[in-house]
């Protein structure tokens, strides 16, 4: 396969996935904004805008972070790279770039959902509920993955799409849990307080995992609890270990369609080796902040290791 | 009434080939005839059979505008122009041939030698180079029209990379798809054999140098391109890989692309991009476009470019007018499709004729196309032909003039039911080891009434051509 066939097929999935993150994130705040308490508002919308990375590019164009400059910043703007729009525009491009190597049915499901995203775009702003806009988000992402699953070739195509959502998932999991930390829970006094549980149930539903949660633990939220779901459980689809043990999956099987292995797989497995010795008590010990900035850091530097691998086209 | 010849209808019956058509456009209500139209824009939408129009601005998405009346050609209709237009292919690549070798047209005095030599499509690279089995264009566009029963006409020859034949396909998928019963009822020639035809075709010509079963690939600009949708259609239903030139890279005698696997060698390479952009060493340095080294490959047998670095020199305007005379030289054969009579402006007495004809002839410019930089003199208002008359005088080597053709029309969904409308037709000829022509063509429409500019980029439409078989 092309070099630059596998990175654009590499940032469908990349693409795709944070488009979700972006509409997960609205979709939380869309939630919150119905909660009678007037006086966490702000902050909340604030905390969102920080989840998305790009706090500094929306002070710059919006100024206030007002409930309808944010879902605009989060969902519309074409200024900001990690919006929904960005990202779904993106990966039709990408998805065009390497139209030949997708199947009708994932093209399909693409180009639908950039042609909606036009009719949406064309539509005044002021009639679109927010929580249908990401619902509408989350049934695209979800028909993109099934067509994927059901109409691919299981071919070295397959496994680097799913490369690219296995390694963006896995960032956005530990990008979402540290901004829990520190930027909606500015003070250690909360940690355990009311105010912290509704914080960590905010982001449980921000992953879509909050029944999953209940039934999986039961009983009170605990930062513990949520740690050892979101970081090591392997039953949880967005947690950390189950984005690198997926991973790890796919280098393996790219390995053995050709035939060779790359640093790619060396770093990968030491990641998930990593992991699977860890506890929660030893991450609480390093520090939830401490541990989640190394994770983002080895998941770029993975991320490099796979550029250099498989898409940069230089290897020999 | 009209003095156009209308494919359809003659003195009020209807034509033979069309007696198939007539009950099904007949009987088709209004209503019936928007919700098919509506159905077709959408599958185009969502396949994604778009076209970017350069220098327009606006929509980067457009749909070209596709007309479900099917154009027709009986099967006798169509093997005389198969005929003229396989002639026409053999010809232009002997020509190609010979002139970048002993230039024997121009030693026998039948086209001027600066015609050839001082075109700015002439590559001196290439000379004294013959490609894998003497061909340098191995698709042909020959753009036909037609003005009576029998009468057509070669309004201009493509030998670089004619494009459109993914809208001949599409089209006739659609049609397919949504009146499958036409399909039943008429015995109508496939043409899907185009795509595995394109890629024996390319095979056939591997270089000296290649050993084994040819991998073939498709050069194309890029995904901004207009034509992407098409390259990448090819690619797909061809199962080679569509590659852009930072793909490509060569090392010592060959040409390789980069791959997830380490790099692979590349033996056929079917361009979609200009000469001037293939190789920055050889042709222009400031192209980022280009493959490094390409052509020193390609000359040592190492790579066949398709078409064949050159070619283009056929396929210009001014030389155009010979190519009738390049039937008669090289096949000792008449010509089986006429020329439409030109004037080239570069010779005085042309000239003149012109500038004092201007509000009758067709103008256009030696190396336009797309149906920009043209004069349409009876549609044209006095202020229009003056300002052209001056870029003519300006620089009268780079127009030619032709008169204004009698197209012929066929019937079309308009907005308030079935009017006649101008056509032309793009047949794409295969040159290989063999010659082939697929029963079809793409049948440009000029949608707005009155008007005889068919290209998509000044508001043309497709439709699905139609050969019957015997």
């Amino acid at each position: 396969m092309l070099s630059r066939t596998a990175d654009n097929l590499y940032w469908i999935a990349r693409n795709m996935e944070r488009a979700e993150t972006a509409a997960r994130l609205l979709e939380v705040g869309a939630r919150l904004s119905l909660l009678p308490t007037a006086d966490g508002y702000r902050t909340d919308w604030d905390s969102l805008l920080r989840a998305s990375g790009n706090a500094v590019g929306f002070a710059q164009k919006y100024g206030a972070a007002t409930e309808e400059n944010i879902e605009n910043y989060l969902f519309f703007d074409r200024d900001n790279p990690n919006s929904v729009a960005s990202c779904l525009t993106r990966a039709r491009e990408n998805g065009r770039i390497v139209r030949t190597a997708l199947t009708t049915q994932v093209w399909d499901a693409l180009n639908t959902a950039f042609q909606e995203l036009r009719q949406l775009e064309a539509q005044p702003r002021a009639g679109q509920e927010m929580s249908k806009l990401t619902e509408w988000v989350t049934r695209h992402t979800a028909m993109l993955r099934g067509a994927i699953d059901a109409t691919l070739l299981r071919n070295d195509g397959y496994n680097l799409l799913n490369i690219g959502y296995y390694l963006e998932r896995g960032d956005s999991t530990a990008r979402l849990m540290d901004v829990k930390y520190y930027v909606l829970l500015p003070r250690a006094e909360y940690v355990g307080s009311g105010l912290d549980n509704d914080q960590w149930s905010m982001l449980l539903r921000a992953m879509s995992a909050h029944r999953a949660f209940h039934w999986a633990y039961g009983g009170e939220i605990t930062a513990a609890k949520i740690a050892h779901f979101l970081i090591l459980n392997p039953q949880c689809p967005r947690s950390l270990i189950t984005c690198v043990a997926g991973l790890n999956n796919h280098l393996s099987r790219l390995a053995k369609l050709y035939g060779r292995e790359t640093q790619a797989q060396e770093s990968a497995a030491r990641l998930l080796s990593d992991l699977e010795n860890q506890s929660v008590e030893r991450i609480f010990d390093e520090g939830l902040h401490e541990f989640l900035t190394r994770f983002v850091g080895e998941a770029v530097a993975l991320g490099n290791v796979i550029y250099n691998s498989y898409l940069s086209g230089d290897m020999n | 009434m009209t003095p156009y010849f209308n494919e359809m209808f003659q003195d009020g019956a209807v034509r033979k080939p069309y007696a198939g058509l007539e009950p099904w456009s007949a009987g088709m209500p209004a209503d019936r005839r928007l919700a098919k139209q509506a159905e077709a824009e959408a599958l185009f939408r969502r396949i994604g059979i778009t076209f970017a129009v350069y220098g327009e601005g606006g929509d980067p998405d457009r749909l070209i505008p596709f007309d479900m009346f099917p154009r027709v050609f009986t099967a006798a209709e169509w093997a005389k122009l198969e005929r003229g237009i396989k002639q026409r292919a053999r010809a232009l690549n002997a020509f190609l041939v010979d002139v970048y070798g002993r230039g024997e047209i121009v030693r026998a005095g039948r086209i001027p030698g600066r015609l050839v030599y001082q075109n700015e499509a002439y590559e001196k690279a290439v000379c004294g180079f013959t490609p894998p089995k003497g061909v340098y264009s191995h698709i042909v566009g020959v753009d036909i029209v037609r003005t009576g029963p029998g009468d057509f006409y070669v309004l201009e020859d493509n030998c670089r990379t004619p494009s459109g034949v993914s809208y001949m396909l599409e089209s006739r998928e659609m049609m397919m798809r949504m009146f499958p019963a036409l399909f039943r009822e008429n015995r109508i020639e496939p043409i899907d054999s185009y795509p595995e035809r394109l890629r024996r075709t390319l095979a056939s010509v591997a270089p000296v140098k290649c050993e084994r079963d040819p991998t073939v690939v498709i050069l194309t600009p890029g995904h901004f391109n207009s034509a992407y949708y098409e390259h990448s259609f090819l690619a797909d239903l061809m199962g080679v890989e569509l590659v852009e030139g930072q793909d490509l890279f060569v090392d010592g005698a060959f040409v390789y692309m980069r791959t997830t696997e380490g790099p692979k060698r590349v033996d056929v390479i079917y361009r979609r991009i200009d000469d001037a952009y293939i190789d920055p060493l050889c042709f222009r340095p400031d192209s980022m476009l280009g493959i490094p080294g390409l052509m020193d490959v390609y000359r040592s047998g190492g790579v066949s470019i398709c078409s064949a670095p050159g070619a283009g020199v056929a396929d210009d305007k001014a030389v155009y007018t010979y190519v009738p005379e390049m039937v008669r030289f090289y096949l000792g054969e008449e010509p089986i499709l006429k020329n439409v009579p030109t004037w080239k402006c570069s010779d005085p007495s042309d000239l003149k004729h012109v500038t004092e004809n201007l509000g009758e002839l067709v103008v256009k410019e030696v190396h336009g196309s797309g149906g920009y930089g043209m004069l349409v003199g009876p549609k044209s208002t006095k202020a229009q032909i003056e300002e052209f008359r001056a870029l003519i005088l300006a620089d009268p080597s780079n127009y030619i003039a032709q008169p204004t053709l009698a197209l012929s029309t066929t019937p079309t969904f308009v907005e308030e039911g079935i009017a006649p409308r101008h056509v032309d037709l793009r047949p794409y000829c295969l040159v290989g080891e063999r010659i082939e022509l697929v029963p079809g063509g793409l049948t440009r429409v000029a949608l707005r009434e009155g008007s005889l500019v068919v290209n998509s980029s000044q508001g043309g439409g497709v439709k699905d051509t139609w050969v019957l078989a015997e």
